[in-house]
């Protein structure tokens, strides 16, 4: 499942890297992290300490005891609970402008959302999916839970 | 089986008596089978400074918008979007560690610049003071130097100019032994005035460059 989802999202990292040398810079970083947190990147699992960059295309994974707080480039603020499982699937951000797109999709777990500069640019440049639904976001601060993956 | 809201959240311990929970327990099952094991909420929080916003809800054959603080839905077997209701202290329970683990809030200083000069005011260099502190207390902080000016100018020629004071303030900050993070810059240009003017006034106000720290 987790390795087709990476399949699915490698082209779109691709073409979004090609299209925007914004792509390339870092997404966020992680200011809060307790318990096991770690990052899945290009199929390998890293330890995600406080500091630690978040990229366009990462997994975020926490543990039975973990959690992890991550400040976005245009101050988004996300954070995840335990036994949770974050992909951020798309980051682009213009700091002049504040264009660009955050999606996420939570597939499983829970989610705290502050928006940041994207959403409160444009209405429909941040989104967050979870299995079930597609959250649309106007400016705001919210929540997101989402049951256990059953494959 | 999914009768009232509280039956979304995992159900609060009552007894500790060991024949209770063996008799509770087969229900508990139902409900966290028939609720919680399909897991979905999404809740609106209020948001700070009294703006709400709003979170559209789009699932398979349903939309909502949620845009009053603690209303909340979550998707049914068919697909559709369902209000719940939930209270703070539901929430709490529900999302605890996942709100605890939310990074400070960034938080923005301001420097000004006597006119025509490249010399911060005397109360800008009391800020300065301010930013470091501020730095310091923070758990692997990171900071964006935004430059702004104002309506004078074409918006490509202020967006340079800013970025430009942006740049320079970066040198400036590393000159007054500013702490080893990672530091950022950006140039707004005139697209986000203190004080809004029409286009080509000069006010002071405006150029100005941002330090968010977060």
């Amino acid at each position: 499942m987790r390795s087709a989802l990476i399949a699915l999202a490698l082209p779109l990292v691709l073409a979004v890297g090609a299209a925007s040398a914004e792509a390339a810079e870092d997404a966020g970083y992680i200011k809060a992290s307790n318990g096991v947190v770690q990052i899945e990147r290009s199929g390998q699992r890293l330890p995600a300490p406080v500091g630690s960059v978040v990229h366009q295309g990462d997994l975020v994974i926490t543990g039975a005891d973990g959690s992890v707080g991550i400040t976005f480039r245009d101050n988004s603020l996300l954070s995840v609970g335990p036994d949770s499982v974050l992909s951020i699937d798309r980051f682009v951000f213009n700091s002049t402008t504040h264009l660009g797109a955050f999606e996420s999709s939570l597939k499983q777990g829970t989610l705290a959302v502050v928006s940041g500069k994207l959403a409160k640019q444009s209405p429909e440049a941040m989104k967050v999916k979870t299995p079930a639904a597609i959250l649309g976001v106007r400016g705001t601060e919210f929540l997101v839970r989402t049951g256990p993956s059953t494959n | 089986m999914c009768a009232g809201p509280s039956s979304l959240f995992e159900p609060a311990r009552r007894r500790t008596d060991p024949r209770n929970l063996v008799r509770l327990a087969p229900l508990a099952l139902l409900v966290l089978a028939g609720c919680a094991g399909r897991g979905d909420l999404y809740v609106l929080l209020p948001g700070k400074g009294g703006h709400n916003g709003a979170l559209i809800v789009t699932s398979g054959d349903g939309q909502r918008v949620l845009d009053q603080p603690y209303a909340a839905a979550r998707v049914s077997r068919t697909g559709s979007v369902e209000a719940v209701a939930t209270t703070e202290a539901e929430v709490r329970r529900a999302f605890g560690p996942a709100l605890a683990a939310q990074p400070g809030r960034p938080v923005s200083f301001y420097l000004y610049f006597l006119a025509d000069t490249d010399e911060f005011t005397p109360e800008s260099k009391q800020v300065v003071t301010q930013i470091f502190a501020e730095i310091a207390r923070r758990p692997a902080p990171d900071i964006v130097i935004i430059g702004h000016t104002d309506r004078v100018g074409p918006v490509p020629y202020n967006d340079q100019l800013s970025l430009k004071r942006a740049e320079r303030v970066r040198e400036d900050l590393r000159k007054l032994g500013i702490p080893k993070v990672r530091i950022s810059v950006a140039g707004r240009g005139e697209r986000e005035p203190e004080v809004p003017t029409a286009d080509e006034v000069p006010e002071p106000r405006n150029r100005r460059v941002e330090i968010n720290v977060r």
